[in-house]
This record gives structure tokens, C-alpha cells and sequence, in this order.
């Protein structure tokens, strides 16, 4: 296909009606729109869960309050927490990679272009469904209910006889169905990776992107597959009385809490694994030097994936195991903090002697590489199974995963989406309200998360609708709703830089970063087939050797 | 409008990848394995600790004839496949029916083995733990038996409107995978519920 | 907003933020600590200040994994710092990229050994805490307690006692020289539950379908607090514990009233016979009375009791009325249905209550 021919349909299409735009978007086969998609779907949701965490925090804004039922409290946390797992965070780092790799690694689509939109719909569906349960949840006899089992939907809470309704079944499935659709990208991306580089990306010389999502790919088949059993398990007993989780009959609660945290745990490396994979990319670009130890940094990766694997029961501390099996995993537990180490200072190593320059992408990894870091320690605390029995179940656990979640994760992807919107959008986000939107965000996060701690440590549980006064956590949870207060802001702030900067936004050009991966070689945004040319590269860097043809990477490898 | 800014040159010499289709069918049976391990797991974990019989000893009886069927099905279409390789279309078509009528035989064999169990024993999925891991992980099973003799009929069909050609060996190839992956979770499948399950 | 901005210097309005915040946070601090300074019992249950020695092992294990962590923490940070003010673009460098540097074996062996050598510390001190609380030796005169997890209350059984109470649980105080230390036997009626005193030991599951144990030997008398910890239904939040630890005296008194059979007095007559002719009985049980149900708290001698249940609210007369009339009103969710009583009736039946001491 030639250039002229994409140009003629594109100049076409601003003429038409909005329903063909729509039904275009609708349709797309093309991994950059269903990337895009994925991202603005993630967007979407994380208003929604934010904004029920925004129920959350002020209703535990001070003791007694009841600004809302305990039953609409456990809805709350219930579904802001799985939106936030399976609707905000897997979505946008899809979104990422269905945009980002088949472009990184100079392929034209990703293998299965119509899997991919088969799946991307799946998981679209699967959040449409949990939603719908607000109005369908009790059945056809009453107003709707959300569910309220919390994200782990420990059995036997969700047996027929302590969840009648329908309630409990618009989780499991939900989840199932957008299981499937993960499971989709991830063959997708696993199969794109595998046989669709261009030549000379040999594995050692893929993007570290490339390998991160390869291994969360293959995270996401051994761990969701796992957690989709485990649902059909409980759509068994609820529908055909089975008896896999029914404690009546002989069977197990404690089953049900191994196969979700077979599940669970692995799932938040694969929440995790991508924001490294964001600020693999951006750390370099930003500090003028290349990855300091790509080998390691893979093989990092690739060891945190397996460990992942036998570490579930950390979260199983307080379930009474002998013995020998909380010492087993302790000792996996603090196995994991070795690569990841190995991980930060790479990242350390990467800036140490190069020009550091602080554009918003920049400022929201350096966050991250902090806050990772604490929020990795309190992990390690956690790890250690006699403190994990005084801290398993109360806010500082809260604190461990927002730590994680939202100071690293979260901030990965703010920094991704500044690096890569003028990519996607051919313009620049305003650098003011980003970095304003960064400071605030900072802010809002420490308020929030930092003070987390310490009614944890003061023996208050999580999934409390509400507390007693006198206790020492009156204060700090005042602290922790205004911060929650503030992200808000933040992410208003965020989305309106979005929105004006795409109208408004100064132009990219293809390139505005000085970046080194294939991304950056073509135009802002790309064309529909990617490469005119499918380009063929030598080293890591590509574009580095084309810019200083008398250093080249090419050299070194 | 040029699409590339910075061209790069194109460097000649051989680059071949794996094959996508292969790849995809490779991830999808290790999503699979996961599911039917954790099935497994709780088949054995609830082995002998129903509350209430029938136990397993008094009313399994070992589907001896049906697993053979199954698995020699894997050789038919391994030659099926072979011979599609090679060109010969009839010779593929033969050996392809013969499969799904294996197939086919193994999941009357399934059918029959529940009839006798819920009218001749009365377990039924929600009897007791065995009847719900039982039927659960047989089922499973039964189910991707099901959807592969779907497909493998499918190419049936096309071969008999002549539509299936060398050029399909690939593909063909990939559909066998399928079918040896739900052969092979049977030996599993077998081993736990008819061997050590008892 | 924007021309305010722009007015100042953003070092100061940075600095300013910064200094108001310090303020809020010292003023909160101030009055939380205030209001906690309630004499007797401090009521503020915090893992760092044990009384018992599972808590106090784990409390020592705790510091020094603090220490540890916090060590780690100093130096990443301190170099992250040292990084970026050090190689911090300048307008003033060079045009030219910095040196490429792809990497550093002997630099990268350093930081995956270190490491490696801190997680075998670590594990290892965890390893013998783990076996000091979970293989202690049993010594010979334990109390023992079944302690059985229901939505949304905790019914405690004292099996070689033959006491059976609900969400107030007495135990004696354990003399390090003389050591009676008590021994929980955890179950569950419905879902699962954890039971959580943090002053006294770590947290254990009350699983249904599943026996789990765990041990505690206060050093002082005094009431620790504590709640459920693993969310186990609508009312998870108002599942209170509270842990009285009494002198030896004290608790063999308690044991001693808490084995009577219920006072049948003559005055309240009228109340008895509400509570036995409606479905009261049905759900709980009072000694020496037809009223032997198990779905709710043993009332025999509810009035020793501080709250009712689980702590949602004072055990007063007009606290007992408005629970009878409808549970709904002091915990919303809770599994008592709302007994519908006419005043003659709920009056006469709290009169009776009140009677059970
Ligand atoms: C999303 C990402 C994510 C990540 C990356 C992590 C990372 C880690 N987590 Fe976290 N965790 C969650 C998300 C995450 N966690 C969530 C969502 C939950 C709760 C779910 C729920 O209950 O609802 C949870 C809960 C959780 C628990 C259970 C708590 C409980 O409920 O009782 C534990 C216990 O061990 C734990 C431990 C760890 C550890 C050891 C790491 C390690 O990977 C951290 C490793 C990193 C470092 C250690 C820092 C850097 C290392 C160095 C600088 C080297 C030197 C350091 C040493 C030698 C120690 N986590
Ligand atoms: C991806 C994961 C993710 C993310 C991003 C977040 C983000 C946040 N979370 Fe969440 N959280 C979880 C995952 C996540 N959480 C999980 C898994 C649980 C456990 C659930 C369970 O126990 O089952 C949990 C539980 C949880 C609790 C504990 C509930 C309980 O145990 O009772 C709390 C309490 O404070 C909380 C708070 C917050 C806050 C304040 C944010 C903030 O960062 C949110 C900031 C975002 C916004 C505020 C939205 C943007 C703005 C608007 C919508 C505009 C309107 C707002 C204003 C005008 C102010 N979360
Ligand atoms: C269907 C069962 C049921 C019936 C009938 C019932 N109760 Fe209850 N009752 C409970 C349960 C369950 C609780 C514990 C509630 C909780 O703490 O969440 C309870 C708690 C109580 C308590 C508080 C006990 C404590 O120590 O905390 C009192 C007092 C009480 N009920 C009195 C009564 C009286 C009087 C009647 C009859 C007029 C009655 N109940 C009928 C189930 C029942
Ligand atoms: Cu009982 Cu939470
Ligand atoms: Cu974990």
C-alpha cells in the first residue's frame, strides 16, 4: 500500500459523519486505535473507582460518621478495588503495549489483529457487566446491589447462603470474562513479540519494554488462567450446588484463598512489571545514557516472574500454616527483594554520570524509583511472617499496596502517558500543568499514603466501615481524606492537560524527545501501516546509531 | 507524507521467526494447563473427604476401551497431518474422519460412564465433593474433547468441499497441537481420578 | 490564582505549602495524643507496646527489621539524591551526550550479593520468631479458651471451666515465674473471622471447617482492645474485642459468678415471661431457663458485661430497649431481627435483662 493511498482515505474521513467515526473505532483491527482505546477505557474507570474511593475516604473521615450504610461501604471498596485491578491498571498497561511493541519492535500490527479486538472487547464487556450489577445485582425482585465481597471474594462469604442475589455471581463473572480477554492480549503479545520482529531485533536487542511485557504476557497465562478456574469453581457451587467451597460440606475456604492468591500474587508483578517497562524507557531518554546493565535488567525480570510464582502465601500469613510452611515462604518472599534491588540500582546506575533533564515524564519516574522503594520495604516488612500477624489485615497493608499501586504504578504511567502522548496525539502536553499536576499529585500522594501507616500500626483493620473515636487513628485519617482530596485535584488537572493539549498542544513532530527505539522513527502519529519500510536495526538503539554514525551502539554489543 | 523520517537501511540476509499461529496455540495450552492443574489440585485435595458416599471405589469403573480411542486418535491425526504435508488429500481426509469418529467414540464412552453414574448410582455434581470435583474436572475435559471435535469437523468439512490443501499443513498443524494437548491432559486427568483418586 | 503564582517566587510558595503542612500535621498529633491520654487503660491498642510475649517477640523482631530496612532506605535515598543534584542537566555543560556506559559486572555483583547476604539475615531472625511463638512448649496449667467467630460476634467457651460468655473475654494475668498463660482453640460459625488483640499477640483466622490455636500471657491486668480483622460480612467493622486480663483473684471471682445459673427473680416475672414466650429463646441461651438457643450470645449474665454486641454500643437500659426494638438502629446489618415488641413488653423484657448480672 502506498503513502498517497493512506493519505487520500485519511483526508476522506474528516468529512464523514460521526457515526461512520464511530463505528470505525468500533470496528478497529489496528493495534494503535485498540491501544488507545484500552488507555481511555482505563481512564474512565480510574474516575470511577477514584471516585469511589473518594466515598471511601470520607466516610471514614472521622469516627461514626455515616455518610454512607456499611452495605454501601463494602460495595465501595469492593468495586473500587477490583475496578482499580482488572478495569484501570491491566487495561492501561494492554493499552501500552498494544501500542508501543508491534512499534518497538518494527512490526506493522500485532500477530492476531482481530484476537486482539475480540479480547479488547471482552475486557470492555467485563467492566460494563460489574457496573450493570449497581442495577441488576439482587436479581429481578429488587433494586440493584453491587457486589460486597471485597476483591478476594474469600469463600465461603460468597456462598448462596451469605450472598444470596445475584451480587457475588456479577464479580465472578465480570472478572471471568475480562480473564479471558487478558489471556487473549496476552497470547497476542507473547505471539507479536515472538515472530513478528523486524529483521536484525534479535531477542537481545528488543526494547527492555519488549521483554517486560513478554514476561507479564506470560504472567498473565499461568496466573489469570488459575483465577478463571477458581471462578468456574464458584460458578459451580452457586449454580449447580457443588460443594468446592461450601465449608457445610466438607469443603474449603482455605482452598479458595490458595487459588486466589495463586492468582493474586503474581498479579500484582503483573501490574508492576509494565511500570518498570515505562521507566526503563524514560530513565534512559532522560538522563542521555543507555540502560546501565541490560542483561541483568532482563534477567531481573524474567527471575522476578518465576519467584512470583511461589511467593502467594505471604498473604496467607494469619490462616494458622505450621511452621515450616510460614518460613518457606518468608524466605521466598524476600527472595523477590534481590532482583528487584538489582532493579533500582540499575536504574541509579543509568543516571549516575549522565545529563539528567526534568521533564514531567522524568519527574514521575523519579517519584516512582522513591516511593517503589519504600513501598517495597514495608513489603519486606510485611514478609516477615511474626510482624506480618500483627499487620496482615490492617491499614498498613492499605498503605504497603497504594504504595506500590498508586506511587509507582500509577506515577509509571502518568510519566508514560507524557512520553508517549505526542506520539499517540502528534502533540505535546503542556509541560506547566504537568509538572503542576506533578506536584500536586506528590503532594496529595504522601498526604494520603504516607500517614497510612500508622493506624495500621495502631490496630486498625481494613474494610471498616467506620471506627471508634479515642483510639489514635481519629487524626491521621482526617490527613488521609484531604490527601485523597487532593489526587483528585490532581487528576482533574490531569485531564484537563489532556483534553486541551490535544487541541491546543504545541506539535511534536516525530521525534521530540531524542529518543533511540523504532517508535520515535516514524511519524507523530504514525501512519495506519507503521513502517512504509519494515526497518532492519543492529543494536538496542537504533535510532542512537543513526544519529552518531561514528559511535555506534552496534560497536559495543 | 513520508512515514519514515529517518529511514533505515535495510540489511539482507536470512531472518526467520517462529510461526505466529503456533505460537499463539503454544500460549493458549499453557493457559489451559493452568486451568486444568488447579482443577486437578482440587480433585486431590478433596480426595476422601466427601461426607457422604458413593466414594469413588464403588461406582468408578476404568474406561479402559474409551482411553484407548482417545489416545490413538492423537496418532491419526499426527499421520493426518503428515500426510497433508506431503500433498496426499485423500489419504489426510481418511485418517482426519477416523480421528473424529475416536474422538467422537470417547465422548460416548464420557456420556455413558455419567448415565450410569446419576441413574444407576445417583451422584450427581451436587451429591457430595467427589460428584462436584468429579464431574467438574471430567467435564472440563469432556468439554475440550467437544470443542476440538467441533473444529477438527470443520476442517472436515472444508476438505470434503476440496478446501484443504498443502498450503493448510501449517494450520492444520496447529489445530493437531490442540488436539494432542486434550489427549495428553487425559493421561492426567486418568491417572488422578481413576488411578490415585481411589 | 494564576497571577498570584506568578507574583511570588515558586521557592516560596513551595516553602510556605511545606510549612503549613508541618503545622496541620503537629496540631492533629497534639490533639490525638489529648485525647488518648485517658487514665487507667491506654486505649490506643498499638503493636509497640506489648504486654505478652508473642507480641513482645514479634515487637522485637519488628525493630530490628525497622532498623534494617530503614538502613536500606538511608542509602538508596541518599544516592538517589547524590544523583540527581550531581548529574542534574545544566545550561552550562557541553553539548555533547554524556559517556555511554552499558554497564559494570563487578559493580553489579556487589549489588545483587549484598543484598542476597541482608534476606539471609533477615530470614533467618524471622525463622526464630516464627518457631519461639508457633513451637513453644505447652506448659501445664494453661487456661483454656474455644473461642468461636459468628457474624458479627465472638462467643468464648471455657471448656474445663464450664463458662460460656460472648465478645468480653477474661483471662487471667501470667506471672513470668508462675506462668498461666491462656490458650485459644479458634473455630467459626459462618465466615471467616480473625481475632486481633494487638497488645497481646499477632493476629490468627477463625476459618470454618478448620481448628486454628494460638497463645497469650499478658504481664499486667488491664482491658487491651482489639476487633476482627478479616472482613467477614456487612458488620465487620463493629466486631470489638476487648481482653480483660485480670489478677488471678479477680478471675477466679469472675469464674465463680459467671457459673451460676441466672437469678430467677420474683419482681421481674412478667419480663421472663415475654423473653420465653417469644423467639427470643430461639437464638439465645439463659442457664437454669427453657432458653437454650446458640444462634446468638449466651444472655445468663449479659448485665456483667461492658457493651453489647461486640462493643457497638454501652450496655445501658436504654441502649438494651432500643437494640430489642430494632438492631438496626446500633448495628445496622446485624443478624437479630427486629423483635417488634409492644412498650409494655420491652419494658418489662429490659427489666428482666438487667436482672441477669
Ligand atoms: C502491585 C504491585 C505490588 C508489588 C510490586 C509488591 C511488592 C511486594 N509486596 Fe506487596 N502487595 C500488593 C502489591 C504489590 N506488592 C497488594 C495489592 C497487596 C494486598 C492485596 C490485598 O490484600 O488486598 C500486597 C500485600 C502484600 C503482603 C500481604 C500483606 C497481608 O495482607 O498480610 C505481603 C507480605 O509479604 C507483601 C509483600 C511484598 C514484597 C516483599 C514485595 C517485594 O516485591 C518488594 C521488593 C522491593 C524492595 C525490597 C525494594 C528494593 C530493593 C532493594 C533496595 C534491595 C535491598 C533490599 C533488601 C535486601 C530487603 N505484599
Ligand atoms: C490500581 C489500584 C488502586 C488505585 C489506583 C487506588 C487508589 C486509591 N485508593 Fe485504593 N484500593 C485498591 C486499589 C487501588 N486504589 C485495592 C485493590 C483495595 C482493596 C479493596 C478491598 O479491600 O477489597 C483498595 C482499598 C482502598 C482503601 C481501603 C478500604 C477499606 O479497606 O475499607 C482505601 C481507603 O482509604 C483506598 C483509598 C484509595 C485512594 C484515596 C486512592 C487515590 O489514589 C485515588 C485518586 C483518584 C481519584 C480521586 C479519581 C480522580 C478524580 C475524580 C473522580 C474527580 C472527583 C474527585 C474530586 C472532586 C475530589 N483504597
Ligand atoms: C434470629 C435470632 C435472634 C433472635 C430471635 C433474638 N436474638 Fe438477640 N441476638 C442475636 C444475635 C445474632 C445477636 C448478636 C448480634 C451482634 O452482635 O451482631 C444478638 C444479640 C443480643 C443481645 C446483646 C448480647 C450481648 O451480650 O452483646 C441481647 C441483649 C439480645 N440479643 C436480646 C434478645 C432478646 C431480648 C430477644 C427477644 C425479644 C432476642 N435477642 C431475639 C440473635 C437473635
Ligand atoms: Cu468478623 Cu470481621
Ligand atoms: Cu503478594
Amino acid at each position: 500500500m502506498s503513502s498517497d493511498a493512506m493519505t487520500i482515505r485519511a483526508a476522506g474521513a474528516a468529512g464523514r459523519p460521526w457515526v461512520e467515526a464511530v463505528q470505525d473505532w468500533i470496528t478497529t483491527v489496528d493495534h494503535k486505535r485498540l491501544g488507545i482505546l484500552y488507555i481511555l477505557y482505563a481512564l474512565l474507570f480510574l474516575l470511577i473507582g477514584g471516585l469511589e474511593a473518594i466515598v471511601i475516604r470520607i466516610q471514614l473521615m472521622r469516627p461514626h460518621n455515616d455518610f454512607v450504610s456499611p452495605q454501601v461501604f463494602n460495595r465501595m471498596f469492593t468495586m473500587h478495588g477490583t475496578t482499580m485491578i482488572f478495569f484501570v491498571i491491566m487495561p492501561v498497561m494492554f493499552g501500552f503495549a498494544n501500542y508501543l511493541v508491534p512499534l518497538m519492535i518494527g512490526a506493522r500490527d500485532m500477530a492476531f489483529p482481530r484476537l486482539n479486538a475480540f479480547s479488547f472487547w471482552l475486557t470492555a464487556f467485563g467492566g460494563l457487566l460489574l457496573y450493570f450489577s449497581f442495577l441488576g445485582g439482587s436479581g429481578l425482585y429488587g433494586a440493584g446491589n453491587a457486589p460486597d465481597v471485597g476483591w478476594w471474594a474469600y469463600a465461603p462469604l460468597t456462598s448462596r447462603a451469605f450472598s444470596p442475589g445475584h451480587s457475588a455471581d456479577y464479580w465472578t463473572i465480570a472478572v471471568l470474562v475480562s480473564g479471558f480477554g487478558s489471556i487473549g492480549t496476552a497470547t497476542n503479545i507473547i505471539a507479536t513479540i515472538l515472530s513478528m520482529r523486524c529483521p536484525g531485533m534479535t531477542l537481545s536487542r528488543m526494547p527492555l519494554m519488549a521483554w517486560m511485557t513478554l514476561v507479564m504476557s506470560g504472567l498473565v497465562l499461568i496466573s489469570i488462567s488459575p483465577l478463571s478456574a477458581a471462578q468456574i469453581m464458584l460458578l459451580v457451587d452457586r449454580y449447580l450446588g457443588g460443594h468446592f467451597f461450601d465449608t457445610q460440606a466438607g469443603g474449603s475456604a482455605t482452598l479458595w484463598m490458595h487459588f486466589f492468591w495463586i492468582f493474586g500474587h503474581p498479579e500484582v508483578y503483573i501490574l508492576v512489571i509494565p511500570a518498570f517497562a515505562f521507566a526503563s524507557e524514560i530513565i534512559p531518554v532522560f538522563s542521555r545514557k543507555p540502560i546501565f546493565g541490560y542483561p541483568v535488567m532482563v534477567a531481573a525480570t524474567v527471575s522476578i516472574g518465576f519467584i512470583s510464582m511461589s511467593v502467594w502465601a505471604h498473604h496467607m500469613f494469619t490462616i494458622g500454616m505450621s511452621a515450616a510452611s510460614n518460613t518457606f515462604f518468608v524466605l521466598t518472599t524476600m527472595a523477590i527483594a534481590v532482583p528487584t534491588g538489582i532493579k533500582i540500582f540499575n536504574w541509579l546506575g543509568t543516571m549516575w554520570g549522565g545529563k539528567i533533564q526534568f521533564k514531567t515524564p522524568m519527574l514521575f519516574s523519579i517519584a516512582f524509583l522513591f516511593q517503589f522503594l519504600i513501598a517495597g520495604l514495608t513489603g519486606v516488612m510485611l514478609g516477615t511472617a511474626p510482624f506480618n500477624w500483627q499487620l496482615s489485615g490492617s491499614y498498613f497493608v492499605v498503605a504497603h499496596f497504594h504504595y506500590v499501586i498508586v506511587g509507582a504504578i500509577l506515577f509509571c504511567i502518568f510519566g508514560a502517558i507524557y512520553y508517549w502522548y505526542p506520539k499517540i496525539t502528534g502533540r505535546m502536553l503542556n509541560e506547566r500543568l504537568g509538572k503542576l499536576h506533578f506536584w500536586l499529585f506528590v503532594v496529595g500522594f504522601h498526604l494520603t499514603f504516607d500517614p497510612m501507616h500508622i493506624p495500621g500500626v495502631l490496630g486498625m483493620p481494613r474494610r471498616i466501615y467506620t471506627y471508634e473515636p479515642g483510639r489514635g487513628w481519629d487524626s491521621w485519617n482526617v490527613i488521609v481524606s484531604v490527601g485523597a482530596f487532593i489526587q483528585g485535584i490532581a487528576t482533574l488537572l490531569f485531564l484537563a492537560n489532556l483534553v486541551l493539549s490535544y487541541f491546543k498542544g504545541r506539535k511534536a513532530g516525530s521525534d521530540p524527545w531524542d529518543a533511540w527505539t523504532l517508535e520515535w522513527s516514524v511519524s507523530s502519529p504514525p501512519p495506519v501501516y507503521n513502517f512504509a519500510v519494515i526497518p532492519a536495526v543492529r543494536s538496542r538503539r537504533p535510532l542512537w546509531d543513526q544519529k552518531h554514525p561514528e559511535d555506534p551502539d552496534s560497536r559495543y554489543e | 507524507m513520508s512515514a519514515i523520517t529517518t529511514p533505515i537501511a535495510q540489511t539482507p540476509g536470512t531472518w526467520s521467526l517462529p510461526y505466529r499461529s503456533k505460537v499463539g496455540m503454544a500460549c493458549l495450552i499453557i493457559a489451559e494447563s493452568a486451568i486444568f492443574t488447579i482443577f486437578v489440585v482440587a480433585y486431590l485435595y478433596y480426595a476422601g473427604k466427601s461426607m457422604t458416599g458413593p466414594t469413588p471405589r464403588e461406582v468408578l469403573e476404568t474406561p479402559i476401551f474409551y482411553t484407548i480411542c482417545l489416545l490413538s486418535s492423537s496418532l491419526t491425526i499426527h499421520f493426518a497431518s503428515r500426510l497433508l504435508e506431503r500433498g496426499s488429500r485423500g489419504a489426510f481426509l481418511g485418517f482426519w474422519f477416523l480421528t473424529i469418529l475416536l474422538g467422537g467414540l470417547f465422548l460416548f464412552g464420557t456420556g455413558r460412564e455419567w448415565h450410569r453414574l446419576i441413574y444407576g448410582h445417583g451422584l450427581t455434581i451436587s451429591t457430595n465433593l467427589f460428584g462436584t470435583t468429579y464431574y467438574s474436572l471430567v467435564g472440563l475435559h469432556a468439554f475440550h474433547v467437544t470443542v476440538g471435535l467441533i473444529l477438527l469437523s470443520a476442517v472436515f468439512l472444508f476438505g470434503l468441499a476440496g478446501r484443504v490443501g498443502r498450503e493448510q499443513s501449517a494450520r492444520v498443524e496447529v489445530l493437531s497441537m490442540y488436539w494432542h494437548f486434550v489427549d495428553g491432559v487425559w493421561i492426567v486427568v486418568f491417572t488422578v481420578v481413576y488411578i490415585l483418586g481411589r | 490564582m494564576r497571577l498570584k503564582l506568578r507574583g511570588m517566587k515558586w521557592g516560596s510558595v513551595r516553602r510556605r505549602a511545606v510549612a503549613i503542612l508541618l503545622l496541620v500535621f503537629g496540631l492533629l498529633l497534639a490533639a490525638d495524643l489529648s485525647t488518648a491520654s485517658i487514665p487507667d487503660d491506654n486505649p490506643i491498642p498499638s503493636i509497640f507496646e506489648p504486654h505478652s510475649t508473642p507480641a513482645d517477640s514479634i515487637f522485637h523482631l519488628s525493630r530490628f527489621v525497622l532498623a534494617i530496612t530503614g538502613m536500606i532506605f538511608l542509602v538508596v535515598f541518599v544516592l538517589l539524591v547524590y544523583v540527581l543534584v550531581k548529574y542534574r542537566a545544566r545550561t552550562t555543560d557541553s553539548p555533547h551526550e554524556p559517556p555511554q556506559v552499558y554497564g559494570s559486572t563487578q559493580i553489579e555483583l556487589a549489588w545483587t550479593v549484598i543484598p542476597i547476604l541482608i534476606v539471609v539475615v533477615l530470614f533467618l531472625a524471622t525463622t526464630r520468631v516464627i518457631r519461639a511463638i508457633q513451637d513453644a512448649p505447652e506448659p501445664a496449667n494453661v487456661v483454656e479458651v474455644t473461642a468461636i467467630g459468628h457474624q458479627f460476634w465472638w462467643e468464648f467457651r471455657y471448656p474445663a471451666l464450664g463458662v460460656v460468655t460472648a465478645n468480653e473475654l477474661h483471662i487471667p494475668v501470667s506471672d513470668p515465674a508462675n506462668p498461666t498463660p491462656t490458650y485459644l482453640k479458634l473455630l467459626s460459625a459462618d465466615t471467616d473471622h480473625s481475632f486481633w488483640v494487638p497488645q497481646l499477640a499477632g493476629k490468627t483466622d477463625l476459618i470454618p471447617g478448620r481448628v486454628n490455636t494460638m497463645w497469650m500471657d499478658p504481664h499486667r491486668t488491664g482491658v487491651f482492645l482489639g476487633q476482627c480483622a478479616q472482613y467477614c460480612g456487612t458488620q465487620h467493622a463493629k466486631m470489638l474485642l476487648e481482653v480483660f486480663v485480670d489478677s488471678r483473684e479477680d478471675f477466679q471471682a469472675w469464674v465463680n459468678a459467671q457459673k451460676q445459673p441466672a437469678k430467677q427473680e420474683e419482681d421481674v416475672g412478667a419480663g421472663r415471661h415475654v423473653f420465653e414466650t417469644t423467639a427470643c429463646v430461639n437464638c439465645h441461651a439463659v442457664a437454669g431457663t427453657l432458653a437454650t438457643g446458640r444462634f446468638g450470645p449466651d444472655l445468663t449474665h449479659m448485665m456483667s458485661r461492658r457493651t453489647i454486641a461486640s462493643g457497638a454500643a454501652e450496655n445501658t437500659p436504654e441502649n438494651l430497649g432500643m437494640w430489642i426494638q430494632d438492631p438496626e438502629m446500633i448495628k445496622p446489618g446485624s443478624l437479630m431481627p427486629a423483635m417488634k415488641l409492644s412498650d409494655s413488653d420491652q419494658d418489662a423484657l429490659v427489666r428482666y435483662l438487667e436482672t441477669l448480672r
